[in-house]
């Protein structure tokens, strides 16, 4: 057992992203020790928190940045919407009340916030956004944290957590590949999915995930969640399952981020490998369409497709951080996607042909829609006929995993017989409990401030 | 104008674009998500925007390792920096000064030396105090064409840059504009009012900008006791000395205080600061201007002091040759940057 005093603790929190400074910050403000252990180095600490933007806040009336009022019912029902009822309503209802209260705490421990950014005015009442984004939220709660006194170490993975009984007596832990155990008197998981691990992607989901890009960080890689059900404890969402969105085909595998995200697909014809179309591009507006092609491009052979605009379109979407590939015709266009010419010229010259007279409306459902077309496209369908053509390339980028850690209202983890006394979990990691499927922009980290808060509370109380 | 580090900045402004998550620092991301592609000159006025205020390096979470490499206030830098190496006229000088610190010194002790065997060998034909070591009409003799070549300079590089970031005809809506953002710093605010990220990475603290508030206030009151002065003698024909409650006087000496101030607490924290968030190639010609603004009102507030001691023909040569190397060096320093940053604040305010 290591003795030093730097890691001399009460409660050990697993994880440097939102959820686990949340906890850390509540614990050592009621008056624990706390060690965060961090398996990223310090340039890459904070998890997926360092890539998010916003909140989701419940509000009476306005509060900080947010107009309006947003209430409890209807945040309740735009996650009913989502998540087609796969949630536990009890633990929903409590994250979404502690998102109001969560606001000026949030505030008080120094994250900054501003109105909605440019191009995403349709949150502007339910989400307050971070001033600079997650990483500037992250460094804050760092801060607020050391200055509390909490000790962190980075390049610190934990590899195994034992279970006696009803108890974690040890926690094992790797530091710049020098082994170490700790028996704290309590833990706190917050140590996200296992999206970053390639190997239980593939194991879950089948080969296709290989071509999968994870949009956030390489370390959750689910090695305490695996560990911890090995042992037993009870798990929650599907363990099959990842929240996956569309986008650019050379993003980076990892840590893209949010600039990735590609935003032209309705003003698109979206081809695959063959060249051939395989969905209604222009169902409904992209906020809400953005996931589902995650799932449709990963079911496309090499998970790869081309969504193809003419110059007229250029403008019409956030600009992507790749340049779009561009060309003076179609086949040419073909040619440089290495797609077959002739089979995207008839693609292309079957589309146009099938596009109807009528009024174009880029900001909302124009019912502009092809006739007889298979599959049709049902809104913004405009021949692409103007050169130059551009493309961009597509692909499944990788969110968050839906299994998680089984938990009640007070965070705690559940065994076999009953919580397991002192473990508990925050954020990510148990967020499957109330996000069973879909997503709901910026539910992510209320998940995360408001159960980290409880997780942090609990363990504090539970250790005095 | 290096083309390297435009086109280095325009990936990265185009990955900005892209994020926009730092909207809320200053005034150069909404600028740019104006735009959606980013012509030479766009990118040489988003670069003297920036208050190289340091938000958007330590909140980006592209920074190095990251594959995208990230380091927006640096590459801004440096094409600020080149900026205005290359519409400097005339063109040669521009580039020593900025870069080396020991250059200035040397001008400095030119000047120095320059003014004090002036004042020997010259002196003066009879006068009180200041005047009695060196005339007013030798000083009036040096300074005026000290001071008018180098203004006449930065006009005509300030002309050079309007045109190449395409600004119109000037009008008072942008002017005001523009000089209340520079009166107040706005843009070293950090968005929230508390300040910026320099001497202890991302923690924001108001350091820097009331460094600089003493700093740019400091030097703008000593500049309005010398206008001061200026008129009081040749409009009412009230020669200097003056007396403690004077106009010239208390501007000076309230001025000179805050200059001395600021700069010292600038000198103090410029090594605290990462240099690889600036242009490491002028962070010597940096720190010898601002040491050489500290000479300038430190000398000045010394003569105050000692004007009655056998000090006084030295600390008199001594200020005098620190104002005249500032002078001097006016349109090839650090100095420029007032200029042009008040520039790009005007065309700014013309565009939004
Ligand atoms: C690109 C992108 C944008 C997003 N934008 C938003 C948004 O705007 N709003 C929103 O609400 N949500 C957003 N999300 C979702 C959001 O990121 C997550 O819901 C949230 O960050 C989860 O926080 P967390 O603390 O649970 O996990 P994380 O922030 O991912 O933190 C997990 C931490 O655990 C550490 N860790 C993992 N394994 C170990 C181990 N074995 N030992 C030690 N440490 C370990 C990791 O290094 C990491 O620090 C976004 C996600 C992505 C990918
Ligand atoms: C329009 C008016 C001005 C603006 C907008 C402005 C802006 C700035 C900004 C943003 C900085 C910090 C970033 C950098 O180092 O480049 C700075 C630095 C500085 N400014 Fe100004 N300034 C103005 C006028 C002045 C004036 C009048 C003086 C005094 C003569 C002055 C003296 C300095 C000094 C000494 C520094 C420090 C340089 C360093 O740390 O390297 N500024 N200015
Ligand atoms: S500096 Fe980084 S975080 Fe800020 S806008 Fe640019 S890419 Fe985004
Ligand atoms: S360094 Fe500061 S002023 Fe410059 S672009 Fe970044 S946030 Fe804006």
């Amino acid at each position: 057992m290591t003795s030093k005093t730097e890691m001399d603790c009460e409660v050990v929190i697993i994880g440097g992203g939102n959820a686990a400074l949340c906890a850390a910050i509540t614990a050592a403000m009621a008056g624990v020790r706390v060690l965060i252990l961090e398996a990223a180095p310090k340039e890459y600490r904070g998890g997926n928190s360092r890539h998010t933007r916003n909140f989701r806040c419940m509000h009476d009336g306005p509060l900080s940045v947010l107009t309006g009022h947003y209430d409890e019912e209807e945040y309740y029902n735009d996650l009913l919407l989502v998540t087609k009822g796969n949630t536990d309503e009890h633990l929903a209802r409590i994250a979404i009340r502690g998102s109001q209260d969560s606001q000026p705490w949030m505030e008080a421990n120094g994250v900054r916030f501003q109105p909605a950014l440019s191009g995403t005015l349709s949150l502007s009442r339910t989400n307050a956004f971070f001033l600079g984004g997650g990483k500037a939220l992250v460094n804050a709660y760092y801060r607020r944290a050391e200055a509390l006194g909490v000790k962190v170490r980075y390049n610190a993975h934990v590899d195994h957590l034992v279970l006696e009984g009803d108890r974690i007596t040890r926690v094992d832990f790797t530091e710049n590949s020098k082994s170490h155990s700790l028996s704290p008197k309590a833990v706190i998981v917050a140590a996200g999915g296992f999206q970053g691990s390639i190997e239980r992607l593939v194991k879950a989901w089948g080969p296709e995930a290989e071509n999968f890009l994870i949009r956030g960080t390489p370390y959750n890689r689910g090695d305490v969640l695996f560990d911890l059900l090995d042992q037993g404890v009870q798990s929650i969402g599907d363990p099959t399952q990842c929240h996956a969105v569309a986008i650019d085909g050379r993003a980076p595998k990892f840590d893209g981020g949010i600039v990735t995200r590609l935003d032209c697909v309705p003003f698109s014809v979206v081809v695959n490998k063959h060249a051939k179309r395989f969905y209604d591009e222009g169902e409904d507006v992209w906020p809400k369409r953005y996931a589902i092609w995650g799932r449709l491009v990963a079911a496309q052979e090499e998970q790869v497709a081309y969504s193809i605009i003419d110059a007229k379109s250029k403008d019409l979407f956030m600009p992507s951080v790749f340049p779009p590939i561009c060309a003076g015709s179609i086949p040419e266009l073909a040619k440089k996607l290495g797609l077959e010419p002739e089979a995207l010229a008839s693609t292309i010259t079957e589309f146009n042909g099938s596009c109807q007279a009528g009024n174009f409306t880029p900001t909302e459902l124009d019912n502009l829609a092809t006739k007889d077309l298979e599959p049709p496209k049902t809104n913004w369908a405009r021949p692409i006929a103007e050169a130059p053509f551009y493309a961009y390339s597509l692909r499944p980028g990788v969110t968050f995993t839906y299994l998680g850690l089984k938990v009640d209202e007070t965070a705690q983890v559940q065994g076999q017989e009953g919580p397991v006394a002192n473990l508990w979990a925050a954020g990510e990691t148990m967020a499957g409990s109330i996000l069973g499927q879909g997503y709901l922009a910026g539910f992510g980290m209320t998940i995360g401030t408001v159960f980290g808060r409880i997780a942090g509370e609990e363990a504090a109380a539970y250790v005095k | 104008m290096s083309n390297k580090a435009i086109s280095e900045a325009r990936r990265q402004i185009e990955i900005c674009n892209a994020c926009r998550y730092c909207e809320g620092y200053c005034a150069v991301f909404p600028a740019l998500t104006r735009q959606a592609a980013f012509a030479d000159g766009d990118i040489t006025q988003l670069a003297n925007l920036c208050h190289n205020c340091r938000g958007c390096y330590y909140a980006c979470q592209y920074t190095e390792p990251h594959e995208f490499a990230l380091n927006l206030p640096k590459l801004l830098a440096e094409v600020r920096q080149e900026s205005w190496q290359d519409n400097a006229w005339p063109q040669g000088v521009a580039r020593r000064f900025h870069r080396s610190g020991v250059a200035i010194a040397i001008v400095v002790i030119i000047c120095f030396a320059l003014l004090f065997a002036t004042a020997r060998w010259i002196g003066s034909a009879g006068g009180d105090g200041f005047y009695a070591i060196l005339s007013h009409n030798m000083m009036v003799a040096i300074f005026v064409p000290a001071f008018l070549v180098p203004l006449l300079s930065i006009w005509i590089s300030l002309r050079r840059f309007w045109k190449s970031i395409g600004g119109q005809p000037l009008g008072p809506k942008a002017g005001i504009a523009a000089l209340s953002d520079a009166a107040r710093m706005k843009n070293l605010s950090g968005g929230h009012g508390e300040g910026c990220n320099f001497e202890d990475e991302d923690r924001f603290t108001r350091q820097r900008s009331i460094s600089h508030q003493l700093t740019m206030w400091g030097f703008l009151l000593c500049f309005a006791a010398t206008a001061s002065g200026t008129i009081l003698h040749y409009v009412f024909a009230m020669p200097a000395p003056y007396e403690l409650v004077s106009l010239p006087k208390i501007l000076g000496i309230s001025g000179g205080l805050m200059l001395s101030l600021g700069t010292a607490k600038l000198a103090w924290l410029k090594p605290k600061g990462d240099k690889a968030l600036g242009d490491p190639r002028v962070w010597g010609g940096e720190m010898a201007f601002i040491l050489l603004l500290f000479t300038v009102s430190t000398s000045g507030l010394a003569l105050y002091g000692a004007g009655a001691t056998a000090w006084m023909p030295t600390l008199l040569a001594l200020h005098l040759g620190s104002v005249l190397s500032f002078f001097l060096l006016m349109p090839y320093s650090k100095m420029a940057h007032g200029f042009y940053r008040l520039a790009a604040l005007i065309r700014d305010a013309q565009i939004k």
